[in-house]
């Protein structure tokens, strides 16, 4: 593939999500621009509603843009397929399959040709990978919501896409279950390091495994508001990484934007979210606004 | 203790939830929490079938009809052990004839190779073509013989079993027509569209509307020899009738369970790109078979009610054909053996639902059952 081509990899092109609301037009998402290189994970953050989702399921091919395009590996992407691996908020398991099965059935899509025995292999083998190798066999409902997820990880890597679109992955775990499932994700994307498109609503967690951090405007009418370049080397450790002064900065720049952008009760929760976090954390250095690293979007 | 945990999702599987405390206390497991329990689900309703039992007899003597007093719990009971031994007796007979007939049979069978070994000597050369004759005829008294069938009337067990076996062919025709209906609408709005109005037109039509329609049509359609029909015409008519009203509920239900199905499923079946077919059978079945079940559960209730009433006007033997027998026959029985069929008739009601129950929770995905 020429450099080109590497460097736009997926390209959203002034894309627009317009809704039939109540009272007309409703325009959820406008003029969306954003290209992504291949092999780079990146973060869309916002408040709820902000369209975030929307611009995800876009790309997923499960919904139309109302205007412009997407392109993904120079093709216009124009409906769903097992090229981009969706893993979605809830695990969105079928429970009447075990694991390994619900692994197995999108394998068998892309890999028509392979044997029962092969396809079976690819899936216990992705399955190990994110610590359920003894759990091939068990159905979802005997799993804890964490395993679910597990399992949703494994099968949208196990389709070996050109994408990974990851729609808020953690959101409905607890605290301690996220942070492992974040460090199975990280594991997993570094073995081939897959474009990944995550959407997501905490801070930490777009710093922590991105290499940028899209920030959208409030909708309607969201737009690409401010892009952040996460200069981290990989792999990145949790701990360090929190001890870094940069980090504290880079984060500060993230809660500061959704800040300006808070409307209503939101605006409470992160200064909430902000003070909790100086409160635990007031033995480290503090930043002044001069080390503010400000990454300009052009 | 694995053993304990075994037989009590078993008995929570089959619905008899009420015995749970029973096994507990029995398995000596706090039984001051278990004893409120027995007491609650056990004792109580044991309680108040005797106070109801209580109330029948007090009330039976106190009415008069024209066929003596309304009879007792006792009288029934007397009544239904003098069917089921009737039912003995019945069998005993019918088994007897066959012998009989059998038996008779082979000596027409052995008749006819007698003959035939004496007209095949050469010094029978004379009345070959008489003894062959007469072989010929025997063999015909053989084959008539065997197809003679027992005419005596039916026991009250042998009404119950065509009754079942009624109500179990309409709801296999039923179902082999409402689940794929139901899927198509389900998946279509517009098929939904077109046959909407079918089913909001039929539904509340009364079994006894259908009947006489149903036996006209079977009457014109179904001309096969009676004596070398699988089925009786009266029995297709009431099987179609249970057929029609039972139709229905796994109809609609099925039809809003496919509708229904969670979104995130339609999504994975979306994302992975999964054919018709294996959408169909991987994720839209599975997903709908609960409510399915709901309303096969529903439809089979709703057979066995209209069966009885069918039975009563089409005449095919079985348990409502019983209870219009008893009350034309008038005699100071009558009373008894209907209120037998009416305990029958519920029960077996009561059975079905349960078993269809247990079917409903073998196949539902969200309870923790483990195969």
């Amino acid at each position: 593939m020429n450099p080109a081509a590497i460097d736009r990899y997926l390209e959203l092109w002034r894309i627009t999500k317009t809704y039939q609301g109540a009272a007309g037009p409703v325009s959820v998402v406008k003029d969306f621009n954003l290209t992504v290189k291949q092999g780079e994970f990146i973060s869309l953050i916002g408040h709820s509603g902000c369209g975030k989702s929307t611009v995800l399921s876009m790309v997923a091919g499960l919904s139309e843009p109302s205007k412009g395009g997407l392109v993904l590996a120079g093709r216009e992407i124009t409906g769903p397929g097992p090229d981009r691996g969706v893993v979605f908020q809830s695990p969105s398991l079928l429970p009447w399959l075990t694991a390994l099965q619900n692994v197995t059935l999108g394998i068998r899509q892309v890999k028509p040709t392979a044997s029962r025995k092969e396809i079976d292999e690819i899936g216990a083998h992705y399955l190990t990978l994110v610590g359920l190798g003894d759990a091939l066999h068990t159905r979802p409902p005997e799993l804890s919501q964490g395993m679910r997820q597990r399992v949703g990880l494994a099968r949208a890597f196990a389709l070996n896409p050109k994408m990974l679109l990851l729609d808020e992955p953690f959101g409905m775990l607890d605290s301690l279950t996220r942070m492992e499932l974040q460090q199975i994700l990280i594991d997993l994307w570094l073995e081939d390091q897959k474009t990944a498109l995550m959407v997501t609503h905490d801070v930490d967690e777009a710093l922590l495994l991105s290499d940028r951090v899209v920030m959208m405007t409030n909708g309607p009418e969201a737009r690409v508001g401010e892009i952040l370049e996460v200069p981290f080397a990989r792999p990145r450790d949790r701990f360090a990484l929190i001890e870094d002064p940069q980090f504290e900065a880079l984060r500060d720049q993230l809660v500061g934007f959704l800040e300006d952008h808070a409307v209503g009760h939101a605006a409470e929760r992160v200064a909430q979210q902000r003070s909790e976090k100086t409160d635990s954390e007031s033995g480290l250095p503090t930043v002044t606004p001069a080390e503010l690293v400000t990454v300009e979007d052009a | 203790m694995k053993i304990k945990a075994t037989i009590l999702n078993g008995l929570q599987l089959a619905g008899l939830g009420a015995f749970d405390p029973v096994v507990r206390l029995l398995s000596g497991e706090n039984p001051s929490a278990q004893l409120p329990k027995i007491g609650q689900f056990i004792l109580m309703p044991i309680g108040g079938f005797a106070l109801f039992l209580a109330v029948w007899t007090i009330a039976a003597s106190s009415i008069q009809t024209r066929y003596g007093s309304i009879p007792n719990p006792k009288a029934v009971w007397v009544a239904g052990s003098q069917l089921l031994a009737a039912h003995q007796k019945t069998t005993a007979d019918r088994q007897q004839f066959y012998v009989d007939r059998d038996k008779q049979a082979k000596e027409y069978v052995e008749k006819a190779a007698t003959l035939r070994t004496a007209a095949a000597d050469p010094k029978n050369a004379a009345l070959k073509d008489r003894l062959d004759e007469a072989a010929v005829k025997n063999d015909g008294l053989a084959a008539s013989t065997m197809k003679r069938k027992y005419a005596g009337s039916p026991s009250y067990l042998d009404q119950i079993r065509t009754s079942l076996l009624t109500v179990f062919t309409g709801f296999v025709l039923a179902s082999a027509i409402a689940i794929p209906v139901g899927i198509l609408c389900g998946l279509s709005p517009v098929f939904m569209a077109c046959v909407n109005p079918f089913i909001q037109i039929f539904k509340p039509v009364s079994p006894l509307a259908w009947l006489p329609i149903v036996m006209i049509v079977v009457g014109a359609l179904y001309t096969t020899d009676p004596s070398e029909a699988w089925f009786e015409k009266s029995f297709i008519s009431s099987a179609i009738t249970v057929a029609l009203c039972s139709l229905w509920p796994t109809l609609t239900n099925t039809a809003l369970g496919v509708a229904s199905i969670d979104k995130d499923y339609i999504n994975v079946a979306r994302v992975l790109q999964l054919s018709p077919s294996s959408r169909v059978f991987k994720i839209i079945l599975p997903a709908s078979l609960p409510l399915m079940f709901t309303g096969l559960r529903i439809s089979l209730g709703v057979g066995w009610m209209v069966l009885i009433a069918a039975e009563m006007l089409a005449q095919n033997p079985g348990l409502g054909k019983f209870v219009w027998d008893m009350f034309q026959n008038g005699s100071s029985e009558t009373l008894a053996q209907i209120m037998v069929a009416v305990f029958t008739i519920g029960g077996i009601g009561f059975l079905l639902d349960r078993i269809m129950i247990v079917c409903q929770r073998m196949v539902s995905f969200d309870s923790a059952v483990s195969a």
